[in-house]
């Protein structure tokens, strides 16, 4: 695996910090504010208006539900493919993972033009699950002498991935709207579609539990064994919950690149590496991040949007210099 | 000569090495002894130009290391790191022909050729020598990249644990590989091993280092002492008189 | 340990081709690299020429197909001594210099071109100052990096690499949005130009593009000997007495010439440079630079006018050959990660 491991992150049982304290609780009311303000945040007068408190339902709730969802999920998959492959610049973004789902997506659509949006989202889930597993594979099969190859590789690897999108759309002639439904955008969730991403809320859950164990099998498939775990079912546990998580997301939202690379560096950052007290954390500042992000996209040009991807991305490729900066100066 | 002098060099903000101040005279074969992270590595590789240290001046046979041009600097010493890794794949030979670039900026005369032959034959290669190197073992690699230092046919060797991934058999030959050419071809030799008793039979003079300083410099056997390496390496040592010289036993 | 003497049949000599099998080895694959390419070429120039042979009109023709085959040359040159070079002082077999931001940059003046100036845009970016101006953007905006993240104290390459990449990556989202807001009429016009097409390339630019081309390729392989020593990694070379960090930025400089004309030229090929190469180490089996670039350089021509020619005249689809060589070369990259293997 990396050659560089990333000894810091180990789960430090004795110094364990505990799991609720007032700092959460803070956090949590002010996620639960920025939630609140998105829900009143757009063009339609939900408060006044004779209709408002139906268009509420219709859209700004599901709107604001994605948004919790879509944001939780992506920065734990991020965080999940972090501990298995022991590597901080990991995420599906820089794996090519999100680019798999696209193409998976792309391939239900034109296959079976009328394909449902679960449909859409199996054909999403499997791509991604499929390129994920190349990427552990590629990773198990060299030695790496930086960390910094692994993101350089994977990124290559999306963008070999996205070539292979981009010549189908440009055959079938979808290519403009290839853009339009891979651009992250919570714009047309509504009721009735956005439902889908209750999936991922147990993704979340699932990595609650089982955190710890990516934390040992990332340390390699010797040392799991030694410890009496088995290597492979947790490889494979963590490639299908990140695979849901990105699927699902990619068919609902879109693309939210680099999410699951900010959260889980600026949380241990601020907080040292204790897994499992991080893990709210990471949910928290998922939801914070995608929420804001969202709330300057709709407000930006208003009464237009831009999608969220890319004040995600801009914002996004600024941090993750910043952070291989930082890394450069600990050598 | 090789002349150290307030060398320093920081990690972070916890690991320091030096001030060293040191004078390792010509001939013979140096060893660079201590316990891990004492900073025997480091000090060789500022050595040998790889790192540039913080503070302090490096001389080599008169040249200053960090103001004499690195190519004059590549005929004067030559120095071999531990991890070695390729992307051309290269046969033992050709490797070896590298060491000859300092003289030949790349084209091969006759007489490097030559050069390339002996370097071979001395580190025993000359049956592989065309073999690629991702073909040999561990410790037939290991004697390829010892080749190619001395084809470079430089009056100051310095080599990081050359006998890291061979086995008893190599490793004596190696240190009598070292230990001739500081003898019949008069070289410098600056290595770091790990085998105290390796380096007490085969060096000519033994610096110990701990925690970035260097506690004891000169003659083996002055270093090779009961009280000197329990300070040192933090166990107690007991020597012991062996059928050829002193052995330090730490079991 | 077998380590007998085994037999060995050259005398004892250690250049980049040892023994006379390999020597011939190299001679018959270089020659036959040339065959094709005259073929290919030659191929191009005359095949189902619709005028009669010898006429006025039929030289006509094969002089407008002509400009094409010089400008799958000029990107063959550019792509292969680039990739070579830049995966030599990367120490690094699967980069490739075009995601360093060169075709982001690219693809980020067409697309704002249209989205600011309308589908008439397109036509404001062409001509040979702007050509110029986009190689210097390009070439300024690399020099920017290397200066910025190659030297001090910290320096890596890695770390450049991968920032190159991000870089891009912003770039990249920032065009997809502008291009999301153009009308599709406009959207038309831009997609032809965001694929590596030789039809892209504009005759006017090339008296500009074959200097500069032939001029940073021509230094590199005056460089071959040090590009040798470069491969063998920093540690090693600087022992060798290279001056590591300042062959590697000018190597780097002539690079991104190299790719700055290609992307200008032509148009992405991300894909391209990396398959070149790759094939070029299997078929040039030696570290000799001096070798390598030529066989690289023909592999390139080779992969251009053989996949034109093929999608021409068998398949009738010349509009998608670089998409066909990007899916080839990708799939290559896929192959050679998975390849049990030290990065």
């Amino acid at each position: 695996m990396t050659s560089q491991t990333l000894p810091d992150r180990e789960t430090r049982s004795r110094s364990r910090q505990r799991l609720l304290d007032w700092k959460l609780l803070v956090g949590v009311a002010v996620v639960v504010g920025l939630l609140v303000l998105s829900l009143y945040t757009g063009v339609y007068d939900v408060v006044g208006a004779e209709d408002g408190g139906e268009m509420f339902a219709i859209t700004r709730i599901p709107r604001t539900v994605a948004i919790m969802l879509a944001g939780a999920a992506m920065a734990m998959s991020g965080l999940v493919m972090q501990l298995l492959t022991q590597n901080r610049f990991v995420e599906p973004t820089t794996t090519g993972t999100t680019e798999w789902a696209g193409l998976g997506l792309l391939a239900v659509m034109l296959l079976f033009p009328g394909a449902s949006i679960s449909m859409r989202m199996l054909g999403a889930v499997l791509a991604a699950f499929v390129g994920t597993m190349v990427f552990f594979l590629f990773l198990r099969r060299v030695s790496l002498r930086s960390s910094l190859i692994v993101p350089i590789v994977g990124i290559m690897l999306g963008a070999v991935v996205a070539s292979v999108s981009t010549f189908i759309a440009l055959q079938t002639d979808t290519l403009q709207n290839l853009g339009v439904w891979f651009a992250g955008s919570f714009t047309s969730v509504m009721r009735g579609q956005y439902e889908f991403l209750w999936v991922v809320a147990v993704v979340a859950a699932a990595v609650f539990f089982v955190a710890d164990r990516f934390t040992i099998a990332g340390l390699g498939e010797e040392v799991s064994t030694n410890v009496g775990l088995n290597y492979h079912r947790v490889v494979l546990l963590g490639t299908v919950l990140i695979a849901i998580a990105t699927g699902v997301v990619t068919v609902v939202v879109g693309n939210l690149p680099f999410l699951g690379l900010i959260v889980p560096n600026v949380v241990s950052m601020v907080r040292g590496d204790d897994l499992r007290s991080n893990l709210p954390w990471v949910c928290l500042l998922g939801i914070a991040i995608v929420t804001v992000c969202d709330l300057v996209s709709r407000t930006i040009i208003a009464p237009f949007e831009v999608p969220v991807s890319l004040i995600l991305g801009i914002l996004g490729a600024v941090v993750f210099v910043a952070l291989i900066l930082k890394q450069r100066r600990r050598g | 000569m090789i002349k150290l002098q307030g060398v320093c060099k920081s990690y972070g903000d916890e690991v320091t090495i030096g001030p060293v101040d040191l004078e390792i005279p010509r001939g013979g074969v140096t060893a660079l002894v201590g316990p891990n992270g004492a900073g025997k590595s480091t000090l060789l590789t500022m050595m040998g130009r790889l790192l540039k240290p913080d503070a302090g001046s490096i001389e080599i046979g008169g040249h200053g290391v960090g103001t004499t041009p690195s190519k004059e600097l590549a005929r004067v010493v030559s120095i071999l790191r531990q991890e070695n890794h390729f992307i051309t794949r290269l046969t033992v030979r050709q490797l070896v022909g590298f060491g000859r670039f300092p003289h030949t900026k790349g084209r091969l005369k006759p007489e490097d050729e030559e050069h390339v032959s002996r370097a071979i034959d001395f580190v025993d290669m000359h049956g592989l020598e065309h073999r690629y190197l991702d073909e040999l073992s561990g410790g037939q690699r290991q004697r390829a990249y010892v080749a190619m230092v001395l084809a470079q046919d430089t009056e100051y060797l310095l080599l990081d644990e050359p006998l890291n991934n061979l086995d008893l058999r190599h490793s004596v030959q190696m240190m009598k590989h070292l230990k001739r050419a500081a003898d019949e071809l008069g070289r410098t030799i600056v290595i770091v091993v790990h085998d105290i008793n390796f380096a007490g039979h085969y060096a000519d003079r033994i610096c110990a280092m701990k925690d970035g300083r260097i506690v004891e410099f000169g003659p083996a056997d002055d270093v090779m002492t009961r009280d000197t390496l329990t300070r040192v390496f933090d166990t107690p040592v007991q020597m012991v008189e062996g059928p050829n010289g002193k052995l330090a036993v730490y079991y | 340990m077998a380590e007998t003497a085994q037999a060995v049949d050259t005398t004892r000599e250690s250049g980049p081709l040892p023994s006379p099998r390999a020597r011939r080895r190299y001679a018959i694959v270089l020659a036959s690299l040339i065959v094709l390419a005259v073929v290919f070429g030659a191929g191009l120039l005359v095949w189902d020429n619709p005028v009669p042979f010898g006429t006025a009109g039929f030289w006509k023709v094969a002089e407008l197909r002509g400009t094409s085959i010089i400008v799958m040359g000029v990107v063959a040159v550019c792509q292969a001594t680039a990739t070579v070079s830049f995966q030599t002082v990367t120490n690094n077999r699967i980069v490739t210099p075009s995601i360093m931001g060169f075709e982001s940059l690219y693809v980020a003046v067409q697309t704002s071109s249209v989205y600011f100036l309308g589908a008439a845009g397109i036509l404001a970016v062409q001509g040979r100052i702007q050509f110029v101006l986009q190689i210097a953007l390009m070439v300024g905006f690399s020099l920017l990096l290397y200066g910025w993240l190659l030297s001090g104290r910290f320096g890596s390459i890695h770390v450049m690499l991968l920032i190159g990449i991000v870089i891009g990556g912003g770039l990249g989202s920032v065009s997809a949005f502008m291009q999301r807001l153009l009308t599709p009429s406009e959207f038309d016009v831009l997609t032809a130009r965001l694929f590596g097409n030789v039809s892209n390339a504009n005759p006017d630019d090339l008296p500009v593009a074959i200097p500069l081309c032939i001029a940073a390729a021509a230094l590199l392989w005056l460089r071959s000997r040090r590009l040798n020593v470069v491969a063998l990694g920093r540690n090693v070379s600087t022992a060798l007495g290279i001056r590591h960090r300042s062959e590697v930025m000018i190597t780097l400089l002539l690079v991104s010439v190299l790719m700055a004309v290609s992307t200008a030229l032509v148009g992405p090929m991300t894909f391209l440079g990396f398959l070149v190469a790759t094939l070029a180490y299997q078929f040039a089996d030696t570290y000799d630079h001096k070798r390598i670039f030529p066989i690289a350089v023909l592999i390139g021509f080779v992969v251009l006018a053989g996949s034109y020619f093929i999608m021409r005249h068998v398949f009738y689809a010349q509009g998608v050959v670089s998409i066909i060589i990007e899916l080839i070369g990708g799939s290559v990259f896929l192959i050679v990660i998975l390849r049990k293997g030290r990065l």
